[in-house]
């Protein structure tokens, strides 16, 4: 059981653990601060995976702006009966059978294929500590460094295999997709000042 | 199967990633609040990322060769940015919909029914 072992138990039971305190606490505020633990942990992992890039996406754009996002919601709606909703008894037992079946297909399905089992070679210094972000930078780019061995392929079929075209679409995605956020939340004054002023 | 004596492999990353998918479909299936089913599939998302990472890791494949490469993590990031988005979207959403009928219960969301 080296450190990477160790460090994988700990980031793992943080993760399922606050994600189970997530499911089962019915105040949303402390829902709210349970899914700040649970994907900050997952960053974590991300970070042991080897992926430093995501890691840090995930911890500045989810636990620094999405969940911002949701705990603004939650203060915003955050009034006595909304706080603690109780939830039906036969709507926790359907729910519990069908996640609990769900549950075992994954987890067949993670096992049902050995070269996923095979370990980690994480004793080799050099594959664990290349950083990732100037290849994910120019993956984004159209330009993909890792697999310039395979610079053959694209002569072949012509098919260059980075990420420009959907990174061009999410970026006007975002960006349309914020614009339409704060036209569908302002606030609806206006009327009210021209019903006032006829 | 047995998980604590062999070394950190992409089935590990898998079992945590489907706890955190499981846990968020189960939080979308039995919240009341809206904001509870949005964290719900924040977790379903954040689920289907750590397997994208697992796949796309050169640190947990035995022979230090990614099955994907860099396309998982690519992939993460895009599904970050539109987790991000979606949030924004459904938040606008949830707010309108309070302000128009000063509740945030999603049994209450039934205008459109037939």
């Amino acid at each position: 059981m080296n450190w990477h072992t160790i460090y994988f138990l700990l980031f793992s039971l943080a993760a399922c653990g606050f994600a189970l305190a997530v499911v089962f606490s019915s105040n949303i505020v402390r829902m709210a601060f349970y899914l700040v633990l649970s994907l900050g942990a997952t960053a974590g992992l991300f970070f042991l995976a080897g992926a430093d890039f995501i890691g840090a996406m995930q911890l500045l754009i989810y636990v620094g702006g999405t969940l911002v996002l949701l705990v603004f919601g939650v203060m915003l709606t955050a009034q006595s009966p909304f706080i603690s909703m109780k939830t039906h008894s036969g709507d926790w037992i359907l729910a519990a059978i069908v996640g609990g079946s769900l549950f075992a297909v994954l987890v067949q399905a993670a096992f049902s294929i050995s070269q996923w089992q095979a370990g980690s070679s994480s004793n080799d210094p050099a594959i664990v500590a290349a950083p990732t972000t100037t290849t994910v930078g120019e993956g984004l780019l159209g330009l993909r460094v890792d697999a310039l061995s395979k610079a053959s392929t694209l002569q072949q079929t012509g098919v260059l295999s980075g990420y420009l075209l959907p990174f061009e679409i999410v970026s006007v995605h975002l960006l349309v997709v914020l614009i339409g956020a704060a036209y569908l939340a302002r606030a609806k004054r206006r009327k009210l000042v021209q019903m006032a002023e006829t | 199967m047995n998980l604590l004596a062999e070394p950190i492999g992409v089935s590990h990353y898998l079992v945590v990633g489907a706890v955190l998918f499981v846990c968020g479909a189960v939080c979308m299936a039995t919240k009341r609040n809206a904001l509870g089913v949005l964290m719900g599939i924040e977790l379903v998302l954040n689920g289907a990322n750590l397997n994208f990472i697992a796949f796309g890791s050169r640190v947990l494949h035995a022979d230090g060769q990614a099955s994907i490469g860099l396309d998982g993590q690519l992939i993460a990031l895009f599904v970050i940015v539109l987790a991000a988005a979606e949030a924004a979207v459904a938040l606008a959403i949830t707010l309108n919909f309070y302000n128009n009928h000063s509740t945030v219960d999603v049994d209450r969301a039934d205008e459109l029914k037939g």
